[in-house]
């Protein structure tokens, strides 16, 4: 068990490209960090940093309070779970499992409660004289994460590694690493890009992107006060509507583009004139009798019927929105179809403020 | 995706059977097809089983032609002698210890080819160091240039170094080329990286990861050079034909050679006839016991 | 694509590379200079002294009437042996796909004269087409054939072809198979709703997308009827009669080791070594163009 420290941890390739630009993240003892972003963000790259697997261009590392920029992989005490899972193929699971004790110079017996107890613990105890082509990839998948807490190491890293597995399997698993995660209490530091996965198992959230840390805090912060219009737009599915608008005359909140007058309750008013994106959830709109009550209308061009909720895709018929498209989440008994003008309220309580200019949350 | 065995090849499937029933191929095409493979495994063929025919027949036989399309009666007697009475023959060395050679010079090719490019393939593919690209083509152009092409200066070298009837002359000049090195090159390029970071953070330097995990990984690619190897070794001619003068140092392809004279008479064409079975069979054996690699090895190193 | 994954050691791969460099060094790169150094050199008859003649040894060798017969004969022998032993195998391979039971068989029974040595397999061809004792010599002979290799050169030239042919039959017969099994089924499923029938199918689709493998195959039955022939012609003509059958490779080894003309040797060397960087080239720019063909 041990903290993760990484203090303006930097990644250059080459002298020019750089990957990751200075990220500073404490893990607590026992927490389960991930790292959520696009592709190309730096969260697989800070990974490897902190496994040893990629020099620490400037900054520090330490895990259990000890700087270890210089050791390699095999002297920091962690066990990583790989996208590809990476079992030796010509091995058993057993000896997958085994392998890693084996070149610690582990006693055999030991080993072999290890690998028993972890194997019995993720329900492998069958599987053991088995070889990786032999398993589903639910196995696989479980067979990586035992080889990881067979060492009891002092962090676990996944590299995303469920996103190989089909949709229903990948819910199942997620479930299972959180308990497992939880049960053992192993620092864990999560690499994702999707972010079902990042809201549901992290215990410190940070969205990463073009190699810096956008936000680091809980889900729940993050989902309910992202920092930027990066992160109120990558974390929530459907992606948050951000609506052109600017600071109206003192005391009368904003004046949307399209026109309407909003005051947002829990906002502090921008001054006068300030271009801003007013950051609207899907399910913060709400459909309302007639255009009189609407702060804004929207003409329907794609419906989906989701059963519980519908979602209804629109251009707004005045001013402008990001990317030129509204997303509203609205009940499923609501029945509605394609070039329909809508009239929306939005829930201006939930509502979020960003600086058109800077994308910051205001 | 998570299975990190060797990509199957195109050669693996050649086994392959359930395909082409349906593709409007009608019955008697496919008769026909039958007769025409059958017609071109017996021209392909032919050559060898005649020469097993002619080692099973007295002298006599043989220098009357036509020769019985079936085997004699002088099975026993023949490769008997060519086996046990081999007096005066080829200088008076015996076949077994002309094997024995081909054996050796075979096998040290494979063994010490494979050895020495599997390391270097090791050190091109999973380090980096300052000069790899430039040894990497310092053994890549080894492959344009066959011993054939060189042979005069080579053998200097043999001279100069005194290795003429040695089995080190015979072996360590045909193992420096290219191919098996940039064979295992192409295969570890196939290896995850992951598998090389697991292994990492599993504690295993280089040389465990080499030990535990790549050579194993290598089995039948290994196998299937191995072979190839062999082959090429068993088989050489010009190489051999030049490094040894010694009659005892001769492979058995060389002895036959100096077996056969075409002017005169005295040729003992039933012994030329066991010694070409002896010659052939070893390597014939290999190829067909060990096809599945062997078909594999070869249609992927070409490439 | 994240670089390749690797081990941080500095010294360690220089170690694992020195066994393949030596030998390498020995009796590759020293040779080669060598063949180099001497192709412009000429000795004296009593070896005693050599003197620097520049080009001299390559305007002689050039000039040399057997050695533009040498090259005349390479150039037949190498089209002959590469087209007989592509085509046949070419034939069979298709045959091969075409059939549904006994694939394994056939192609067990085809491969092994890949595993015959190249003299051997004269010898074998030799013994059966030999005007004193050879059984289809007598055939021939009989029908009223004035067959005598020994002493025609055309014939001793088309027994050396039809050797050297045969076994390279199985390499080319494995290739074009692995070539066949790699067409996608559906191109040709697609074609026969389109209507072409069995042969049409062939040249229209198969033939063209084997081409690849087959102009691979073209650089190394090349490649193999100058090199690797060499056992054929030294064990069963020795370049006769009347050098009709005397190859370029065979010329580089007898006149270093039997007429001992150093100088000419090497520049024959160093002209092979030209010819073969050249075919080398050509199959490197086939296989990078091959990737497409997956």
């Amino acid at each position: 068990m041990a903290t993760v420290e990484l203090k303006d941890v930097r990644k250059t390739y080459g002298g020019r490209v750089e990957a990751v630009k200075g990220v500073s993240i404490d893990i607590p003892d026992g927490a389960m960090c991930v790292l959520v972003g696009p592709s190309g963000c730096g969260k697989s790259t800070l990974l490897r940093m902190i496994a040893g697997l990629e020099e620490i261009t400037s900054g520090t590392v330490s895990i259990g309070g000890e700087v270890v920029n210089t050791r390699g992989p095999a002297e920091r005490d962690i066990a990583m779970v790989f996208q590809n899972y990476a079992l030796y193929p010509h091995m058993k699971v057993y000896d997958n499992m085994a392998y890693g004790l084996r070149n610690r110079g582990m006693a055999k017996d030991e080993i072999d409660r290890r690998v028993r107890e972890a194997a019995a613990t993720l329900g492998l105890a069958e599987l053991l004289e088995r070889r990786p082509r032999e398993l589903s990839g639910g196995q696989r998948q479980r067979v990586a994460m035992g080889r990881a807490i067979v060492r009891s190491p002092k962090a676990f890293l996944f590299d995303e590694p469920l996103s190989n597995l089909d949709a229903k399997l990948r819910g199942q698993m997620r479930i299972e690493i959180k308990n497992l995660q939880r049960a053992l209490g192993v620092t864990s530091v999560y690499v994702t890009h999707d972010q079902v996965e990042a809201m549901t198992l992290a215990d410190t959230l940070v969205v990463m992107n073009g190699g810096i840390a956008e936000q680091i805090d809980t889900p729940m912060a993050i989902y309910e006060k992202p920092a930027s219009i990066f992160v109120a737009g990558f974390i929530g599915s459907p992606a948050m509507n951000l609506l052109a608008a600017h600071g109206a005359e003192q005391g009368k909140g904003l004046t949307l583009a399209s026109g309407g007058a909003i005051k947002p309750r829990d906002l502090a008013a921008p001054e006068a004139g300030r271009q801003v994106l007013l950051g609207v959830r899907p399910e913060h709109l709400t459909l309302v009798s007639d255009s009189k009550n609407a702060d804004i209308e929207m003409k329907v061009t794609a419906v989906e019927t989701l059963g519980a909720d519908t979602l209804a895709h629109g251009r707004p018929v005045a001013g402008d929105a990001r990317g030129g498209e509204l997303i509203a989440r609205l009940p499923g008994s609501v029945r509605i179809s394609e070039d329909d003008v809508l009239p929306l309220a939005i829930d201006a309580g939930a509502a979020h403020l960003f600086d058109a200019g800077t994308g910051k949350r205001i | 995706m998570a299975d990190t065995t060797a990509p199957q090849s195109t050669a693996a499937v050649l086994g392959r059977r359930e395909e082409g029933a349906m593709l409007g191929i009608s019955r008697t095409s496919r008769y026909i097809a039958h007769a025409i493979l059958i017609l071109g495994v017996i021209v392909v063929a032919f050559p060898i089983y005649y020469t097993f025919v002619a080692s099973t027949h007295s002298l006599q036989t043989i220098l009357r032609p036509p020769l019985p399309l079936l085997p004699g009666d002088r099975f026993f007697d023949n490769y008997y002698q060519a086996l046990f009475g081999g007096v005066g023959r080829i200088g008076g060395v015996s076949v077994d210890l002309l094997l024995f050679n081909t054996t050796v010079m075979a096998l040290g090719i494979a063994v010490g080819k494979i050895i020495i490019s599997v390391l270097s393939a090791f050190a091109i593919v999973f380090f980096r160091f300052p000069g790899r690209m430039f040894f990497f083509w310092v053994i890549f152009i080894t492959l344009m240039l066959p011993v054939e092409v060189r042979i005069l200066p080579t053998y200097k070298v043999m001279v100069d170094l005194g290795l003429i009837d040695t089995y080190t002359g015979l072996i360590l000049p045909l193992m420096a080329s290219a191919t098996a090195t940039l064979l295992f090159r192409q295969f570890f390029l196939t290896i995850p990286g992951e598998l090389v970071e697991a292994a990492r953070v599993d504690g295993a330097g280089p040389w465990r990861f080499f030990k535990d995990i790549l050579l194993p990984l290598s089995k039948t690619n290994i196998a299937a050079l191995f072979v190839i190897m062999f082959i090429y070794g068993w088989t050489q001619y010009l190489w051999p034909l030049l490094v040894t003068n010694r009659n005892d140092m001769n492979t058995i392809v060389i002895a036959l050679r100096k077996m056969i004279s075409f002017a005169d008479a005295d040729t003992q064409w039933h012994l030329v006839m066991v010694t070409s079975i002896l010659a052939i069979l070893p390597p014939i054996m290999v190829v067909l016991f060990m096809q599945r690699w062997f078909v594999k090895g070869l249609v992927e190193t070409e490439k | 694509m994240s670089p390749r994954v690797t081990f941080p050691n500095k010294i360690l791969p220089y170690a694992l590379l020195l066994p393949q460099l030596v030998i390498v060094g020995i009796f590759f790169y020293w040779p080669a200079s060598q063949a180099l150094y001497q192709s412009v050199l000429r000795e004296d008859p009593f070896g005693l002294r050599s003197t620097f003649v520049g080009l001299a040894n390559f305007r002689r060798v050039l000039n040399d009437p057997n050695y533009l017969n040498a090259v005349q004969n390479t150039a037949v022998f190498s089209v002959a042996v590469a087209f007989l032993a592509m085509a046949v195998a070419l034939l069979l391979a298709v045959m091969a796909d075409k059939i549904i039971k006994g694939k394994g068989f056939y192609r067990t029974m085809l491969i092994w004269p890949y595993a015959v040595a190249p003299a051997i397999a004269g010898m074998v061809w030799l013994f059966m087409f030999n005007p004193t004792m050879g059984t289809f010599a007598f055939m021939l002979r009989s029908s009223g054939y004035a067959w005598d290799p020994l002493l025609k050169g055309d014939q001793a030239m088309l027994l050396v072809i039809v050797a050297a042919a045969w076994k390279q039959i199985s390499y080319n017969f494995l290739f074009f198979v692995a070539g066949l099994q790699a067409i996608p089924k559906t191109l040709i499923e697609a074609a026969a709703i389109d209507g072409a029938g069995e042969t049409k199918r062939f040249w229209t689709i198969v033939f063209p997308l084997l081409a690849p493998i087959t102009f691979f195959l073209l650089v190394i039955n090349t490649t193999y009827a100058f090199f690797d022939t060499f056992g054929i012609i030294h064990a069963v003509t020795g370049g006769g009669p009347g050098k009709a059958t005397e190859t370029l490779v065979y010329k580089v080894y007898h006149d270093g080791f039997v007429n001992l003309i150093l100088g000419d040797s090497a520049a024959q060397s160093v002209i092979l070594m030209v010819i073969v960087i050249a075919l080398t080239a050509i199959q490197f720019r086939y296989v990078e163009k091959k990737v497409h063909y997956g």
